[in-house]
């Protein structure tokens, strides 16, 4: 048996600990140890954005990054942007304009147009499709989900 | 992916140490994004992970006239493109940051892993040629420096021997009336790898009307990312015209060496680096007309 390591971390906003091996994604530990199964496992090479979340304010895919690296970090993912009884703008935004499809690709979308609309809160339509370049979706909703960031945006 | 042992190291001789003892079982884990699909894949066995992101050397940002740009080695790319100075004065360094992965690899991935990574097709690594940048490395034995253009050996291979680990990339300010710039080609336009890739930088004389020195750059047509010599010499001194510009290319298309791969083959690179090279020197250029 590996030996765990105990990490304590920021997690939508409230401080959490856990026990992981080494070879733990952070896309594994959220899942497997924590479960909080948003952040979806696609491609687990990078390709797909399914994973993608925000640490320490930048946009990751938490399949390339180690559970253990995130000791003392802080890390959002799509659980914690609703408030309790009302959805974030970008979800609201995502089911005005039919955004998704099956759902998988949902959450790294989302997280990674939070990550965008942190930083640039009006992003041009080229903004947008490059900044998202990094997140797939196969059932082809790409005109919608940009309909949908773009929006968010103006909210 | 399989087990092994991780370690943050906080200094510099406290990674080194732990590189020096466990030779090639030790990997140095910065952005990860190669790192951690190469083990997961099983590309690569790997028993120690050496995480440097804690070592405030390797995470060093610095810009001024006099003494350049110190790029720590563990400096994320979106850091390089947000830098407002960086831009300005090594936009085909900015260039390639730009379109390693996508947004969420840019904000882990590092100029300083690329080169470690030494895939012949490495984005960053033709404009750290042409910006004439040399790599800071340290090992048991203390610190050497050594231009980025002899840093790969062959696909994979660096010369980093046991124990040492690149610290930090160093480039020159360019000197006034300079420019550079960095394209690829692949088929979609957005997270690929390169079919190839040139840089050029230019510094273009008071007038803006001659070439007083270039440095032209390719990846993907070799086993190593490769430094255009003759490309680039011949063009000290020309009057900026297509002649100047297509002799170059044709240069640099013959020290071309590709492959044929599922990328394209190795007819089609040669055809692109004669493309590239005319594109990126223009490209340079006109950035310093536009100046």
């Amino acid at each position: 048996m590996a030996r765990k390591t105990h990490v304590q971390t920021q997690l939508n906003g409230e401080p959490v600990e856990f026990l992981c091996e080494a070879r733990q994604s952070l896309l594994e530990v959220l899942r497997d140890e924590l479960h909080l199964t948003g952040a979806k496992e696609g491609c687990n090479n990078g390709n797909c954005g399914a994973c993608s979340l925000i640490l320490d304010g930048r946009l990751v895919n938490s399949c390339l990054v180690l559970g253990v690296e995130t000791e003392g970090k802080t890390v959002e993912t799509v659980e914690g942007l609703a408030a309790p009884d009302k959805l974030h703008p970008i979800q609201e935004a995502f089911l005005e304009n039919a955004a998704l499809q099956c759902g998988i690709c949902t959450p790294g979308f989302i997280m990674s147009a939070k990550a965008l609309l942190d930083t640039n809160p009006n992003p041009t339509e080229h903004e947008v499709r490059y900044w998202l370049a990094g997140n797939l979706c196969r059932c082809t909703g790409y005109d919608k989900i940009v309909r949908a960031v773009l929006d968010a945006a103006s909210a | 992916m399989q087990a092994f042992e991780y370690v943050a190291a906080q200094t510099v001789p406290e990674a080194v140490a732990v590189l020096d003892e466990k030779g090639q079982h030790a990997r140095i884990l910065a952005g990860g994004t190669d790192l951690i699909v190469q083990v997961r894949e099983a590309k690569l066995a790997v028993d120690w992970m050496v995480d440097i992101k804690a070592i405030p050397e390797v995470n060093i940002l610095t810009h001024d006239s006099q003494n350049g740009l110190r790029l720590g080695a563990a400096v994320p790319c979106y850091q390089i493109y947000d830098t407002e100075s960086i831009c300005e004065n090594f936009p085909g360094l900015v260039d390639a940051t730009k379109i390693i992965g996508g947004t969420a690899i840019q904000g882990r991935a590092c100029v300083g892993g690329n080169l470690c990574n030494a895939s012949p097709a490495a984005d960053s690594i033709p404009p750290l040629i042409v910006l004439n940048a040399t790599c800071v490395i340290v090992g048991p034995d203390g610190e050497r420096e050594l231009p980025a253009a002899e840093f790969c050996t062959a696909p994979g291979q660096t010369v980093l021997e046991r124990g040492e680990m690149l610290v930090e990339i160093k480039i020159p300010q360019p000197p006034s009336n300079s420019s550079s710039y960095y394209l690829r080609f692949i088929p979609r336009n957005e997270m690929d790898i390169a079919v190839v890739g040139a840089g050029a930088a230019v510094t273009l004389d008071a007038a803006k009307q001659k070439i007083v020195s270039a440095r032209i750059a390719l990846a993907a047509v070799a086993p190593t990312p490769l430094f255009a010599e003759e490309a680039s010499t011949l063009l000290a001194g020309r009057e900026i015209s297509e002649e100047a510009i297509n002799e170059a290319a044709a240069a640099a298309q013959a020290i071309a060496r590709p492959i044929s791969d599922m990328r394209g083959t190795a007819e089609q690179r040669t055809h692109l680096v004669g493309v590239l090279t005319r594109r990126a020197l223009k490209g340079a250029i006109q950035r310093v007309l536009d100046a």
